[in-house]
């Protein structure tokens, strides 16, 4: 019997080593221009007019008018222009493409276009709502009439950028005259060609979207690059010649999407036994100036509004704000790591000015087998916090530590989050919006191809779901291929996002490959298609938020342990220790691997990535402003993996990628508070918040 | 214009070419070394790490001109050496490579930390691994690939 935790051979491990794995940037085609975007340099503006120098053979303005059919990516709403069309709503939007053979001579170009603006003022503030949702479970407001006490919080989060280490780029080139072929960074194949489609109005079998190598995306080429795509295709159509666009880090630090910066204000209702009996949470997301992805990503922070606690009655509205400012969209974790730092850090301030154990107060909250969740669904599942929870606290010390710096002069702190993360898209999404399905062929010589949208971006799901087949199939690995997306090719099985590869992907891989057992043709053809199909068990009132929100959580249990300067307050990392439920790891080592890098960014998250603007302009636009962690900034990490498994996940696997990275923000800013004795209620937790903190007191 | 001549993966070169372009440009896009890869641009992240006379520099912003009379290994030379084989095999053991972006950029610091410190500590080796950025990891498997390396590679370096 093969062990599905047992780690195999990364598939792609020799030619990342050794630099031969193809990158779009990588990527030469005859006869292929270079195009770079013009773009907004004022926050809220009417274009009144554009000048444009004389151009030189061969090159070419792209815009607006170019635009065949729509001019908007496609994603949800119809908000988001392609091009600019007569107004600028953020610096930094994109207003017209150069395209030509020399880059130099683009540069050139674009230093001659002059844009006449009429400015506006523009929005930062949280005054424009453009989403809007509610929820209830129980009855918030009696729990609010006979609670013996209320406290209420406001919490503050930042921007975080994904900086993944390959910028953004694609290529478009015309296959025949009238079907347009696109490479380029990405996770999701069928957006980019749903949004190419869209904007050409091109029947669906004349786009075609092939995935290259992916060098990282975190969530950041979910919906981005598909606005890259509609611009390239409009020229390419134009132009009739290879394209090729790709960002320098600066163009991506400011105009790409990145993780909504949010305010949370949370009120506690307690009864007489200091237990939480109620709360009311009002969520505000920063959208920037498009609404994008930001109502999905609201409806997941407002899910994880108790976060890994059960409480009875609540009262949860939130909002998506639009101001003149680059829009957020999609980073790991997806709305969640602000609701599960401003919750963790409230159950602890709760404890605190209750004057109780934090621990044995957030343990009392902790939800079980069968409780009710945020959304009044059931957790169905075995839930094993507290064992985890004991192991986490037991391989970092936890409880020796906090009592001996807890004193006063002590510099060292330690802190710990609980959370869960639901796996798969929202509600009934998987069922409603993606329907994925996948596609299995074995050829006459028995070797058997796996046809999916699913993209490698580094988090190994080639190797792991080429490994679900083989197990099920139960024959060598190097019986069954499993090649980059090429949407002429593989079947619609989803976006790779939302930590439902594995569990969702794999899960329909691993129904496929044993339904190819099972019919087993030695040496014939054979093709198995198989479709989602929705639990009977899930019910959810998208319109209430009400139901069961996800198929089934993962869960963990996060340690950071800091010492803070007390005279420059820099925080510096002692310890990372981590507990997870993932169901069953695919590759165990491959699990950590996500686990260590998803910790890192969720605690750098907490107290090391700044990215601000000030009237609008970012700040921070390359990796030395804006700093991620080194590995001297990363401390020795000690990671557990609890096997809890999933009976509808393959071999019993859930979610991995997200759940890593939402509880390492509280942790370390739990730490930081140990350390100096104060409340955070702000992240990241930089040297200038702390001291702020310090001498308000 | 003066000719630069070089030492290229152990081949002699000489190359008519603006003498200020970046050397990532002239790897890249004039020899189609393309192992080295542009992720910052300014030196920060690493991912266009090659060897200059042994030591690992930043290849996007190190100018054609100061590689006269030098040699630049690339990841595309090193691949053909044995401490390759050792490194490649340990970031494989340990789970080193995730996205492969920063991957030949890390083979080439840590080339460059054990050619200098056959034995370096845990501390040593993130301070050697530090101008190399990874989004992915954490770092700790690739910190542990080059302790590894470090010991099965024990007389290479």
């Amino acid at each position: 019997m093969f062990d599905p935790a047992k780690s195999t051979p990364k598939v792609d491990h020799e030619e990342k080593c050794s630099g031969q794995s193809a990158y779009v940037s990588d990527i030469v085609l005859d006869d292929m221009l270079f195009a770079k975007t013009i773009r907004s340099t004022v926050a809220k503006a009417k274009i009144l007019g554009i000048s444009l120098p004389a151009l030189p053979e061969g090159y070419y303005f792209v815009d607006r008018k170019d635009v065949l059919k729509e001019n908007y990516v496609k994603m949800i709403f119809p908000d988001w222009p392609v091009f600019a069309d007569g107004r600028v709503s953020y610096i930094g939007e994109p207003i017209m493409l150069v395209v030509g053979p020399d880059k130099i001579v683009i540069d050139r170009l674009i230093g001659q276009v002059k844009i006449d603006y009429e400015l506006e003022i523009p929005v930062f503030d949280y005054v424009q709502s453009a989403v809007h949702k509610v929820f209830h479970k129980g009855d918030f407001a009696a729990a609010q009439a006979r609670a013996t006490r209320i406290i209420k919080e406001t919490f503050e989060t930042g921007y975080q950028e994904q900086a993944y280490i390959e910028p953004q780029g694609m290529i478009a080139y015309l296959e025949e005259s009238d079907k347009i072929t696109l490479v380029g960074s990405m996770q999701c194949p069928y957006y980019i060609k749903n949004a190419v489609v869209c904007t050409l109005g091109y029947d669906e079998h004349h786009v075609r979207v092939i995935q290259p190598s992916v060098g990282g995306a975190f969530g950041g080429k979910e919906e981005f690059p598909s606005t890259i795509a509609c611009q390239l295709a409009t020229a390419v159509v134009k132009i009739k010649k290879p394209i090729k666009m790709i960002f320098e880090r600066e163009e991506d630090m400011l105009v790409t999407t990145k993780r909504h910066p949010s305010t949370i204000v949370l009120e506690a209702a307690l009864d007489k036994d200091d237990h939480v009996i109620g709360i009311k949470a009002d969520i505000g997301l920063d959208g920037g100036a498009y609404i994008g992805l930001s109502g999905v990503v609201l409806s997941r922070s407002m899910i994880a509004v108790t976060n890994a606690y059960t409480i009875p009655n609540l009262a949860v509205s939130g909002d998506v704000y639009i101001t003149n400012t680059v829009p957020t969209g999609a980073f790991r974790g997806f709305g969640s790591p602000q609701m599960i730092f401003a919750i963790e850090m409230f159950m602890n301030h709760i404890a605190k000015d209750l004057g109780v154990d934090p621990f044995a107060f957030r343990l009392a909250h902790l939800a079980k087998q069968g409780d009710s969740t945020s959304t009044s669904g059931v957790f169905r599942d075995p839930i094993i916090m507290r064992d985890m929870i004991k192991k986490a606290t037991e391989i970092s010390d936890y409880h020796h530590k906090i009592a001996a710096y807890s004193k006063p002069g002590v510099t060292r702190g330690i802190g710990m989050s609980w959370f869960l993360h639901g796996c798969g898209f929202t509600g009934s999404g998987e069922s409603t919006h993606i329907k994925a399905q996948v596609k299995l062929v074995k050829d006459e010589w028995d070797h058997v191809f796996v046809y999916i949208a699913a993209v490698d971006m580094g988090q190994g799901a080639k190797t792991a779901l080429k490994r679900i087949v083989a197990m099920t199939l139960e024959v060598d690995n190097d019986r069954v291929s499993f090649e980059n997306p090429d949407t002429d090719f593989v079947p619609d099985s989803g976006p790779t996002v939302a930590s439902r590869t594995i569990m969702i992907v794999g899960g329909l891989l691993a129904r496929a490959a044993k339904k190819m057992k099972e019919t087993w043709m030695p040496a014939k053809r054979m093709e198995i298609i198989e479709h989602y199909r929705q639990p009977d068990y899930i019910k959810w009132d998208e319109d209430e938020m009400n139901g069961d929100a996800y198929p089934a959580y993962s869960w963990g249990v996060n340690v950071v342990e800091v010492e803070v300067s007390p005279v420059t307050y820099e925080v510096q990392l002692k310890g990372i220790w981590s507990v997870y439920d993932v169901g069953k790891a695919i590759d165990e080592r491959m699990v950590i691997g996500q686990a260590d890098g998803g910790v890192a960014q969720g605690v750098a998250y907490g107290y090391l990535e700044v990215m601000r603007h000030e009237q609008g302009k970012l700040r921070q636009k390359n990796l030395t402003d804006y700093v991620i962690p080194t590995a001297m900034d990363i401390p020795p990490t000690e990671t557990i993996i609890c096997e809890n498994p999933f009976p509808y996940g393959p071999y019993g696997a859930k979610g991995v990628g997200e759940l890593t990275l939402v509880g390492g923000a509280p942790a370390v800013a739990l730490a930081i508070e140990n350390a100096i004795g104060r409340k955070i209620n702000k992240i990241p937790a930089t040297p200038e918040h702390i001291m702020e903190i310090l001498n308000h007191e | 214009m003066n000719k630069i001549t070089f030492t290229l993966n152990g081949q002699r070169v000489v190359v008519d070419l603006d003498p200020s372009l970046r050397l990532l440009d002239v790897l890249r896009d004039h020899f189609r070394l393309t192992g080295s890869k542009e992720g910052c641009g300014e030196g920060e992240c690493g991912a266009c790490s090659v060897l200059l006379d042994g030591k690992v520099v930043n290849s996007c912003c190190f100018p054609l001109a100061n590689a006269d009379g030098k040699s630049i290994i690339t990841i595309e030379g090193f691949t053909k050496t044995k401490r390759y084989e050792i490194l490649k095999d340990a970031f494989h053991i340990e789970g080193g490579s995730q996205c492969g972006i920063c991957t030949p950029g890390m083979i080439m610091a840590a080339e460059s930390l054990l050619s200098e410190n056959p034995h370096p500590s845990e501390e040593e080796i993130r301070i050697g691994l530090s101008g190399n950025l990874c989004r992915c990891t954490g770092y700790n498997m690739i910190v542990k690939a080059v302790a590894l390396a470090s010991k099965k590679g024990e007389g290479l370096w």
